[in-house]
């Protein structure tokens, strides 16, 4: 049995019960919808971009212990980062739960405390959740109009 | 089977003992295994159905022996392979207490069998402005094929709306039907709360001002005695997979009288009398509705699942699965933070519930380490959901072949998730 701490790690539930960064953006200039149909996680994704850099992130909607506190960690860790920067540590976060056991993440480092959801990786089911809000700050840079979704 | 129906005898037996779960048991392979290093505990009824060996060797059996296409020549395989089709057909009609087996369709499921009434019934019949009535608790395929009617028509779909206990409000119900209205269309059970819906009252309340009512077995026909005829109800769809039955096959019941009159939905094979390019005649019913190469297997497959259920008998599936819900409920129920969605009086083997503070998809994960697999999400019946006003629920629903012991191992898992999110 992978150990379900490996998944609901402190730091984790930390987040998912005490969400960063919560609440809509009223000078946001970028914004997004996500929503993951399969369990019902709904998130909007504002952003204070100017000059190419993400000056304040925010999140609202309801959704699993997984995307919310990846949610709430994605906002922390893109503010002050480039449109680049913030959209390479996507892929970096991307890579990290999908890639196969025996390569190893370029740059993990960059990563920072988001290390947090390599648990992730055991439970192919839950990475759409870990990379809703990620998929959804991306569509949000871009101005795209549609709801992102995962499915 | 016959081992099994003598061990059990049906006609004395008004419910199950641990005795007879445990001999039942042993003929599905898959509750065997071990998932996540724990016996598998299947909660995820409602979805689908586990397969007896029964029902898996009816099926390899009919492929190593008598495999040949249907209705179409005169060797002896084909001769065979059509009886033993055909017998089916006899099957579901005794099993749903239909007068004529020329009264059973086969269909690919549930979805296709509203299909087929919402573009063989209703479609020609349906004009801007009138309505068609469902309730609240739908499952999709029981709204969108009517959604879609109403859209092309300039239709009207309308709702009979839920208490709080998750009961369909009779009067609103009644006060609904209108001389506008087409079609009710209406589940037996619901798939999210579990409600048993009173059809026979339902269908004469609808037939006193002549509408027409569908009802939707997908979730009725695994827990409880059919008789269309007793319901009186015009349309009956059922899916094989929930009845211990194979994937890929179903049955729509329809009055003699309305298939007669029926439009075929599919043009093919099979479900012609004659074909020039000038004209077609078709066949009679059911087989205007059967165009192609049906799934051969999976009817030989419903049939082998029928004859199952019956050596065991529906009353007393029915009473056990009665006393493992009630067990569920109360234990579960007791466990604070809890809260279980559908609090119907009349309900069969589906416990939908919330933990305080915890997304479903969370307990699904952490049940599912535990090895007990239920179901996390919207049931495929977001307007519950809606009425409800929670994104989702968890839902563990049983079958004849679950255990006490097994509802125990849910107590304790559902403990476990608060412990992590504690
Ligand atoms: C109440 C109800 N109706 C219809 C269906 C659809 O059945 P199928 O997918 O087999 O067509 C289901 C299946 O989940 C159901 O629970």
């Amino acid at each position: 049995m992978s150990d379900l701490r490996d998944l609901y790690q402190e730091l984790i539930l930390d987040h998912t019960k005490h969400p960063r960064n919560f609440g809509a953006l009223e000078n946001a200039n970028c914004r997004a919808d996500g929503h993951n149909p399969l369990c019902g996680d709904k998130l909007t994704v504002f952003l204070d971009v100017s000059n190419g850099v993400v000056k304040d992130a925010r999140f609202q909607g309801s959704g699993c212990a997984i995307s919310t506190a990846s949610a709430s960690m994605m906002t922390e860790s893109i503010k002050g980062k480039t449109r680049a920067e913030a959209e390479t540590l996507f892929e970096r976060f991307h890579q990290m739960l999908t890639s196969p056991p025996d390569v190893e993440v370029q740059d993990a480092e960059e990563l920072g405390k988001l290390v947090v959801f390599s648990g992730v990786k055991e439970f192919p089911v839950r990475v759409k959740c870990a990379t809703l809000a990620w998929h959804t700050m991306n569509a949000a840079m871009r101005h795209e109009a549609e709801p992102v979704s995962t499915e | 089977m016959k081992g099994l129906s003598e061990v059990l005898a049906p006609e004395t037996r008004k419910t199950l003992s641990s005795a007879d779960v445990a001999r039942i048991r042993e003929d599905f392979p898959i509750l065997k295994q071990q998932v996540c290093g724990r016996p598998l505990v299947y909660f995820d009824n409602a979805a689908t159905s586990q397969k007896p060996r029964q029902v898996i060797e009816a099926i390899s059996r009919f492929y190593a022996e008598d495999y040949s296409n249907i209705h179409r020549a005169v060797h002896t395989l084909s001769q065979r392979a059509t009886q033993a089709f055909e017998a089916v057909r006899v099957k579901v009609q005794r099993f749903v207490h239909a007068a004529e087996d020329r009264e059973i369709v086969f269909v690919r499921g549930t979805t296709e069998g509203n299909n087929l009434v919402a573009h063989g019934y209703l479609r020609p019949r349906l004009q801007a402005g009138d309505e068609i009535l469902v309730s609240g608790m739908e499952h999709h395929s029981n709204i969108v094929p009517w959604q879609m009617l109403c859209g092309e028509k300039n239709a009207r779909l309308r709702v009979i709306p839920i208490s709080d206990d998750g009961e369909l409000i009779l009067e609103e119900y009644e006060r609904l039907l209108n001389p506008r209205t087409r079609l009710v269309a209406v589940t037996q059970v619901s798939n999210a709360l579990g409600t048993i819906n009173p059809i026979r009252r339902m269908v004469e309340i609808a037939h006193r001002q002549r509408v027409p009512v569908l009802v939707d077995g997908a979730q009725g026909i695994p827990h409880l005695a059919v008789d269309v005829q007793a319901l009186d109800c015009d349309f009956y769809t059922f899916s094989g997979h929930k009845l211990c039955g194979p994937t890929g096959i179903g049955a729509l019941y329809g009055k003699a009288n309305l298939l007669e009159a029926m439009s075929p939905f599919q043009g093919g094979g099979d479900m012609i009398v004659s074909v020039t390019f000038e004209k077609t005649t078709y066949n009679k019913i059911p087989h205007r509705f059967e165009a192609g190469t049906p799934d051969i297997a999976g009817v030989i497959g419903l049939g082998a699942a029928i004859d199952y259920l019956q050596s065991i008998g529906i009353e007393a599936i029915n009473a056990y699965e009665e006393e493992l819900l009630a067990y569920a409920t109360q234990e579960v129920a007791r466990i604070p933070g809890v809260r279980i969605l559908g609090t119907a009086q009349a309900k069969a083997s589906v416990l939908s519930f919330t933990v305080d503070g915890v997304h479903p998809h969370d307990i699904g994960t952490i049940l599912d380490q535990l090895g007990i697999a239920i179901r996390a999400g919207h049931h495929c019946a977001q307007p519950v959901m809606d009425r409800f006003n929670v994104p989702a629920t968890a839902r563990a629903s049983f079958a004849f072949y679950n255990t006490k012991e097994e509802i125990d191992a849910l107590v304790q898992g559902i403990r476990r998730v608060m412990e992590v999110f504690g």
